[in-house]
This record gives structure tokens, sequence and C-alpha cells, in this order.
């Protein structure tokens, strides 16, 4: 977890602690319970669809809002109360709140004026800092004259140039368009990498967060649902919520039967008198289920093959109808009916060639043991 | 104040939290300084008015006084002249605005935009400057009254009594109809009222049925405000020497009667009442006008339908014939000032500079009190105007909704009341270690003109502060600059100009001020350039220097309108509504 990249000098990364943090707005809860600490170096990815607080926490961090109760601590010295201006943070903001009045120059000499930098080393700092992020040349621009990309790499430079011990983004590729929000992603992770500055990002972006973090947490309405690594997140997600923001999956009702060997069986509901179908899940894994418990299976739509629909009936083989077939080339998603109605999604990498591909064709879907994910059935509303 | 977070114990607040906290001493000192000065100029003056014509010696409230007031034939005679004087401008102004905002509104033809523009002149152009040349040009031996005898053989006199107040007020205060309805008819989607069509209304119905819902509001809230402007100018009735209205009598009954005559104050007190109700009914429908205004998110107002050859023509003589009508009497003023003998004449027969040398060489004390007055009252409502602006958009301190209604107060006050207010509160109070009356200094014209036009610099401090984001302030702080360095390197650079045009607006109109300014005045020395118009206005021969004090202050007010818009950026309407 603890990232040691190689240093370019500067002072040495920050460790963050959260404890118990809790933030309202009138009758909303923005932010509850949190507590987390985040190690010197990483890069730690705030991640949750919009309004889950992600923004809150991140202002708190900065100190630009003050928690209702918890702490806040910097190398374990407490800064809830200190003021944003002596955390010695750099912030990108979603925004890039560019001040409209300076050059790219001065706004990102800002910062380096307020800590009374001498001339010349101002102007090498800001140049530096320009020239990282790949804007040499526009130092006298307005931000009014630069393009959407441009501006945020104004907003980079200006978070960077006063060597924080801290970096908070948020969301700071959701302006951008697709291209370019690919092509900046790869640029941060190399310049977060390179500075070797904690940074802590915010992003309602599942891919972004899975490509750039060393880990994740994932907030669900305040909460902080999940916290590990993005493999952590994909492989093992606590519950439905986080295996559908990650990279969505197929959800199941069923019932656990029993264990035979090292297989947990569960019996998925079946729907209007059709014959129940059988999974078989690891169970190592899921010690904590035992017969008689209500579960959700979660299936990822790459976890299914798609097999003929013949030979024998059996465990961990579902029968249905193919209903939709979008090739892609290198991957076919499709989705397959099950007799009951219930629709999955599929994803093939390698579609088999020896049965007809053709929307309304029976076919039957495989999935392997360790593939089952069992989950506690969401709290019914 | 922390709000705890049910069945779950709660760190307690951290203490000594300054920044981010619900309240901010920082701010709550400001907040207070603010309220204690407008409590002193706006709060206590109102409230001495209020006092004097409602409550008895003993402390009991009265509607004695009041009653009295409806009691008074002469009372009476004047507000239902003020009130038909309003009733009228604003008919008279509907007539006139209406065709014009339609035209500008729907079509397109040279000389639109300098329509618009020279529509707005008029607002902030002093009405009583134009009166004093009006019967020049309309009165019993006009040009105007002239050139209609010989061509038709008819003689009407415009100006007289009160048929002249309400022509020469409608002439004036016409645009804030033309200027409110032309803005909601540009408003009006385009698509709303294709919908209309395609629903089968036509012509004069779809007129009815779906523009006027949506225009009628605008309509109103200009309209009120023209009655509102109208009962407030005592200016034009003392020009045309009307004295039995509302505001002069008022002003008659303080200054000759005294400061201690009850009934001066009663009439005070309905003049507030009559101004309250309508700007009150003026919020009221423009807020609820909000509907209207609510799908202009992705509007499609179509383009204006292009007007060429006659139709051109006939658009373009129209707003001549209408704006050259309310302009007149200004460029009547011009010649005026150049006049040496103009009578039963066109124009003069005769010409002279001596008006200018009579102001600016023998008696230019006038203007240079004119000048400091109002530049000390816009420097002063700047910083006032400002520092409340900030408190109420970002300030973290209770009580903001006070702070805002108090400074909004002056914006429903008639200018005459303003000035007895003062005179009232501080004409008692001696400067200390003398006996000069607190309200017979110079400084009492700068906190009455600072006052007066502090909600329309307030306003234009809100829209300049508006178009600072947040998080141009939370990004300076995060950068390292503490409150008041991100406020100076940040927030004020950005506010400036929007500000600096509120302060403008103050002086301009400031240096046209004449209700409260003939209210306060009490030694000629004092004077600034208004009341002294109206002082030379009164013999023959003065005219000449008044119509040349006129023309200092159109040049005034030119002048600051230009930089005022230049300065701000904007739309003129945030300025001068
Ligand atoms: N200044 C504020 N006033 C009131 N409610 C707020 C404020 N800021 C955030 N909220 C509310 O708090 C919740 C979390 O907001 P935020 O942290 O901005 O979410 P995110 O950044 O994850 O989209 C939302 O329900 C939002 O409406
Ligand atoms: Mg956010």
């Amino acid at each position: 977890m603890n990232v040691t990249a190689a240093r370019t000098g500067g002072p040495s990364p920050l460790e963050v602690e959260l404890r118990d943090l809790h933030r309202r707005f009138g009758d909303t809860a923005a932010v509850r319970d949190l507590t987390l600490t985040i190690g010197p170096g990483e890069f730690f990815t705030f991640l949750g669809p919009s309004g889950c607080g992600k923004t809150t926490t991140l202002r708190m961090i900065a100190g630009l809002l003050l928690p209702d109760a918890g702490e806040i601590l910097f190398d374990g010295r407490p800064v809830t109360t200190t003021p944003p201006w002596r955390r010695d943070i750099g912030m990108v903001f979603q925004n890039y709140a560019l001040w409209p009045h300076m050059t790219v120059f001065e706004n990102v000499g800002f910062g380096l004026v307020e800590r009374r930098v001498p001339r010349d080393e101002l102007r090498r700092r800001v140049d530096d800092a320009l020239r990282l992020v790949g804007l040499e040349g526009l130092e006298h621009r307005l931000p009014s004259q630069l393009s959407g990309g441009q501006q945020q790499r104004v907003a980079l430079a200006r978070a960077i140039v006063v060597r924080p011990r801290l970096l908070l983004l948020d969301e700071p590729l959701s302006n951008l368009d697709a291209r370019l929000r690919v092509q900046m992603r790869a640029e941060l992770v190399t310049l977060q990498r390179h500075l070797g500055i904690t940074t802590i990002y915010v992003t309602h972006d599942q891919e972004e967060a899975l490509m750039l973090s060393t880990r994740i947490a994932v907030l669900h309405q305040g909460r902080l649902v999940q916290l590990g690594t993005p493999r952590d997140l994909y492989e093992h997600p606590a519950d439905v919520f986080v295996a559908d923001f990650l990279g969505g999956a197929n959800f199941l009702p069923g019932t656990v039967r029993g264990r035979t060997g090292d297989a947990l069986v569960v019996a998925l509901d079946a729907g209007n008198g059709v014959a129940t179908a059988e999974l078989h899940a690891s169970a190592s894994r899921h010690t904590e289920f035992e017969a008689g418990d209500r579960v959700t299976v979660c299936v990822r739509p790459e976890a299914l093959e798609l097999v003929p629909d013949r030979g024998p009936a059996g465990p961990n083989l579902l029968r249905g109808r193919l209903r939709l077939v979008n090739y892609l080339g290198a991957v076919m998603s499709s989705e397959v009916e099950l007799p009951e109605g219930r629709v999955l999604r599929v994803q093939v990498v390698r579609p088999p060639t020896d049965m007809p591909l053709v929307e309304g064709a029976p076919v039957a879907l495989r999935v392997a043991p360790e593939a089952v994910l069992l989950l506690r059935p969401p709290a019914s509303p | 104040m922390r709000i705890g977070i049910p069945g779950q114990a709660v760190a307690p607040a951290p203490p000594g939290v300054g920044w981010r906290a619900v309240i901010d001493p920082g701010h709550a000192v400001l907040g207070l300084l603010l309220l204690a000065i407008l409590a002193v100029f706006v709060v206590w003056p109102i409230a001495a008015v209020l006092g004097a014509a409602l409550v008895e010696p003993d402390g009991g409230v009265t509607l004695a006084h009041l009653a009295r007031f409806f009691e008074n034939p002469l009372y009476i005679e004047s507000l239902a002249n003020s009130l038909r004087a309003g009733a009228w401008v604003v008919a008279i102004g509907t007539v006139l605005a209406l065709p014009l905002a339609f035209l500008v509104a729907r079509y397109d033809f040279r000389g639109r935009t300098l329509v618009t523009t020279l529509s707005t002149l008029p607002l902030v152009l002093p009405p009583f400057v134009g009166a004093i040349a009006l019967t020049q040009v309309f009165g019993r031996a006009g040009t105007l009254t002239l050139l209609v005898q010989d061509l038709f053989g008819i003689h009407v006199n415009l100006m007289d009594g009160l048929r002249g107040v309400i022509v020469a007020q409608a002439l004036h205060f016409f645009p804030f109809i033309f200027l409110t309805v032309a803005a909601a008819l540009m408003n009006v989607d385009r698509s709303l009222e294709e919908m209309g069509q395609t629903m089968g209304a036509h012509g004069w119905r779809l007129l009815r049925r779906v523009i006027f819902p949506l225009v009628l509001p605008a309509y109103a809230a200009g309209a009120l405000l023209t009655f509102v402007k109208a009962v407030d100018d005592i200016g034009t009735p003392f020009i045309l020497n009307v004295k039995n209205m509302l505001g002069p009598q008022a002003y008659l009954r303080i200054t000759t009667v005294g400061r201690d005559d009850v009934d001066g104050y009663v009439i005070c007190v309905v003049m507030v009442a009559i101004s309250i109700a309508c700007v009150g009914a003026s919020n009221w429908i423009v807020a609820r006008r909000e509907y209207a205004t609510l799908q202009t998110g992705a509007r499609a107002s179509g383009l204006p339908t292009r007007l060429v050859g006659w139709g051109a023509i006939g658009a373009l003589s129209l707003c001549v014939l209408v704006l050259g009508a309310s302009l007149l009497p200004h460029l009547a003023v011009i010649v005026m000032s150049f006049s040496r003998v103009w009578s039963l004449t066109y124009l003069p027969s005769a010409y002279t500079l001596g008006h200018y040398a009579e102001i600016f060489l023998r008696a230019p004390r006038f203007i240079v009190n004119t000048l400091t007055y109002s530049i000390a009252a816009a420097l002063l409502g700047v910083v006032i105007a400002a520092a409340t602006a900030y408190l109420l958009q970002r300030g973290r301190v209770p009580g903001k909704a006070v702070l805002d209604a108090v400074a909004m107060m002056p914006i429903a006050l008639p200018g005459v009341v303003i000035g007895v207010g003062f005179l009232r509160v501080f004409y008692p109070m001696t400067l200390p270690g003398t006996e000069t009356s607190l309200a017979s200094t110079g400084a009492i014209f700068v906190l009455a003109y600072m006052v007066r036009r502090l909600p329309y610099a307030l306003r234009a401090s809100h829209a300049a502060l508006h178009q600072v984001h947040g998080t141009l302030e939370d990004a300076a702080a995060v950068a390292g600059a503490p409150r008041t360095r991100a406020f100076r390197r940040v927030v004020l650079p950005l506010i400036l100009g929007g500000v600096t045009a509120g302060g403008v607006l103050i002086f301009i109109t400031s240096a046209v001020e004449f209700s409260t300014t003939i209210t306060l005045v009490s030694r000629i020395e004092q004077s600034p350039l208004s009341y002294a118009i109206y002082i030379y206005s009164q013999s023959p021969l003065g005219r000449g220097a008044a119509a040349a004090l006129g023309v200092v202050a159109i040049v005034i007010v030119a002048v600051g309108t230009y930089l005022a818009n230049r300065l701000s950026g904007r739309s003129r309407m945030a300025f001068t509504l």
C-alpha cells in the first residue's frame, strides 16, 4: 500500500488520517462516520456517484469546510482547524477556478508570491511547472484564451508549483472530452509517480479510479462502503452497490442450500414453475453463509461462458435464449434471457464458432465456481 | 453552532475556529458596523418621521394626525393631484412606450440600437432640468406652440398647471415602461408563441392569450415604478410652480411652518405609504413572473424580423418622434443656455456666453459643491455597498436578511422624506464645541445622497460579486493566501469594475438630486447645482444661468452613464432600474 516512489526532491509525502468525520448540510448528511488513513505517496481515490459526499470530504481535508465532528490528522498532527493557507496543499478544483484577471504565469506563480519566493526563483519554478504540464510558451495568455485541456493543465501546474505535501484533485478530468480525458489520465499518473506526492483524487468514473489509484474508497450516501485496492474492489466487492458501480454485474436472487465438498450450493429463485437452476460457489471464499441464507448471486458479464445448448444439465449451467448480439470485433457483448424472464449480460472475448449466434437461438451459459460471488441481498426498502 | 447527529456520540466542536465556522467573528464585526451605520442614517430618520406623525408626546400611537390630513381640503387636493398626475403619466407613458417596445423587440431596422441607447438617457437625466426649458418649447409662447399655431391656427398651452407637470413627467419617465416591456418581449420564448400558433391562436388572439400574459408582469412592474418616480419627483412641480401636490406640500410645511409642525410629517407618511405599496406590488409581480423566465435556459428566441424600405422608415420615424419629444426639452436647455433674447420666436434672436460666465466665474460654488458632495457620497456609498454585498453573499453571520432589508429600504423612500427625516434627526445636534447644527454642514448632503442611492450601488456590487465564483477565493486560500490577501488579490480586482460603476451611478444621480436637496438646503452658499437651478429659474433674468447649470448637469450625467456602462460591461438595465 505505501508506495515509495522515486522522489525528485522537496519535502516528504504526507500521511493523512481521517477520524470519524461528520458533516451535514441542513437535513442531508453529506459525510458520516468516515475513518481511514491515506499512506505517504499514495494515489488515493474517493469514488462514488454524484452527491455521495466526495467534494465535501475533499473540502474538509483542504480546510475549506469544517467538519461537524471528527478529526483530520496530517502525519499524526491534528489539523482539523488549521486554515487552508497553512496546510501546505495543492488543489485542482472541478471547475479549475483559474483567476480570470491573471495570466497563466500569474496564476501559477500566485502561491509562490504568497510564500515570498524571490523573483528569479519564482520565475524558474513557474517555468518548471509549466514545462512539466506541457504548457511552455503560453505564460502570457489569459485563462479565457485557453482551451479546456490547457486550463486544466494550468490548474495542475498551479497546484504542484508550491511543492505541496498533499495534492487534492476534485474530478479534474470531468470537464474534458473523452479523448483528452484518456490522455490526461495517463499524464496524471506519470506526473504523480514522478513527484511522489500523496494524492487524493475524487471521481465518479470507475474506469479512472481503477486505472489511477493505489487504493479506492467507495462512498455511497456519505458513508464509506468499501476500501481497498482496485483489484480487491473488483474481485471482492463488499455489496451489490460496489459490484454494480465498479464494472457492473448480473445479480440473481437465491438461497443457500448447503455444502458439498468445497462447493457452496445455491438455488436460484425460480419463476413461473421453471425448474430451479443450481450454482456452485467456492465455499472457502464464502465462509459467512450457511444453509437457508438468502443471497444475491453476482456474476460479472465476462465470467459467463457461452456454450451450445446441448449435453446434460448440471450445476453452473444456465439455459436461455440469445436476445441481443453486439459484435464489437475483439469482444462480443450480448444478452441472454433465462426461462423465468431474467436477462443476463454476457461478454465474450472469443465468440465460439460451433454454434449459431443469432438472436433467438437457444444457448447455455457456464460460469466457473470461483467466479460466482455471493453477496448479502440489499436490505429491502 | 453544531448540528449533532441523532443517536451518535459527537466529538465536541474544536475551539477557536475562525474561518469556515457558522459565525465568523470578522464578518460579525463588519456586519454590526454596517448595521450601526444604516441604523443611524436610514432607520433613525425614517423612524423619526413616522414617530412625529404617528406617536403622541406621551408615547401612545395615534392616527389622529393622519385623520386630520383627510379633513384638510388642500391636502386632499394635493393627494388627488399627485395620484392623478401619476396615473396620467403612466397612461401617456404606456401609449408612447408600448408601440416602441414592440417595434424594437420584434423588428430589426437601421437605428434600432441607437433607439435603445437613447431611450435610457431620460432615465438618468434629471426631469427638472428638462422642465426649465419646457415652457420655452410647449408653453404659451413656446417654439412648438408657435409652430402649431402658425401651421394649423390652434393655440394649445400644454404647460398650464398640473397638465404641464404631467406632460413633462410622461415624456421623461416613459422609458421605464419601454425598457421593461421591450426586455420582456425579447425574453418571451418564441417557441411558446409558435406553440400557441400551432394550437390555432392567431393575430389578436395570439397576442391576447399568449403574449399578454407573459409580458403583463413586466409592464405592471415598469408602470408601478413610473408611478413611484412621478410621485417622488418634486423638482418638476417646483420648476413649473405647481405647489398643490404632495411633495411640494410636505416641503412647504416643514420649511415654512417649522420642523415641529406635525402635518409635514403626516404628508411624508402618506407619500411613503404610496411608495411602499407600489414598490411592494412591483416586487411581488416580478417574483411571480419567475415562471415566465424559467424557460429561458435554452431559449430559441428567434431573430427579430428585418424591416426594409418603407417599413424601416416608418419604424424609425415613430421612434425618432417619441424619443425626440422626450429629449427635446433637454436640447432646448442647451439652446437656452446660449440665448440672450428668446421670446415669441422659434429660436432665440440673440446669443450670449454670459450665462456660462455667471455659473463658472461669478458663482462657481454651485458646481464645486455638487462635485464635492457627489464624489464624497459615491466613495462612501461604494465602500458600504461593496462591504454589504460581500457580507450578504459570502458572509457567515446570522441576520443577513435584516441587513439586506435595511440597505434596500431607501428604494421605497421618496427623496423629500429622506430629507425631512435627516432634518428631524440632525438639526437639533450641533458640531461638538460649536453652535453649528449638523444639518447645516455639507456632510449632511453627502450622507443623504449616499443613503438615497445606496440600493442602486448595492445592486451593482451584488452583480459584480455574483460573477466571482466562490471557488476562486477557495483556490487562493489553498494556494496560501489568508483571507484578506485573497480578497485583495482575487476578489477586489474582479469586482472593481462593477463596484466602481455603482459608485459612478451614485455620483451622477447625486449630482442631479433635487427632492432631498431642496429639503436640506439652509444657506445658499452650500447649495449644489440642482437647487441653484431652481433658484435661478424663478427669476426671468436667471433662466439662462439655470439652463447653463442644466447643461453642466446633462454633461455630468452623460459622461457618467458612459463610464458606468464601460466599467460594468453589463446591460444598462442593471444600473437604471
Ligand atoms: N454547500 C452545501 N449546501 C447544502 N448542501 C450541500 C452543500 N454542499 C454539498 N451539499 C449536499 O451534500 C451532499 C454531498 O455533496 P458533495 O460532497 O458535493 O457530493 P459529490 O461531490 O460526491 O457529488 C449532496 O447531497 C449535496 O446536495
Ligand atoms: Mg463533487
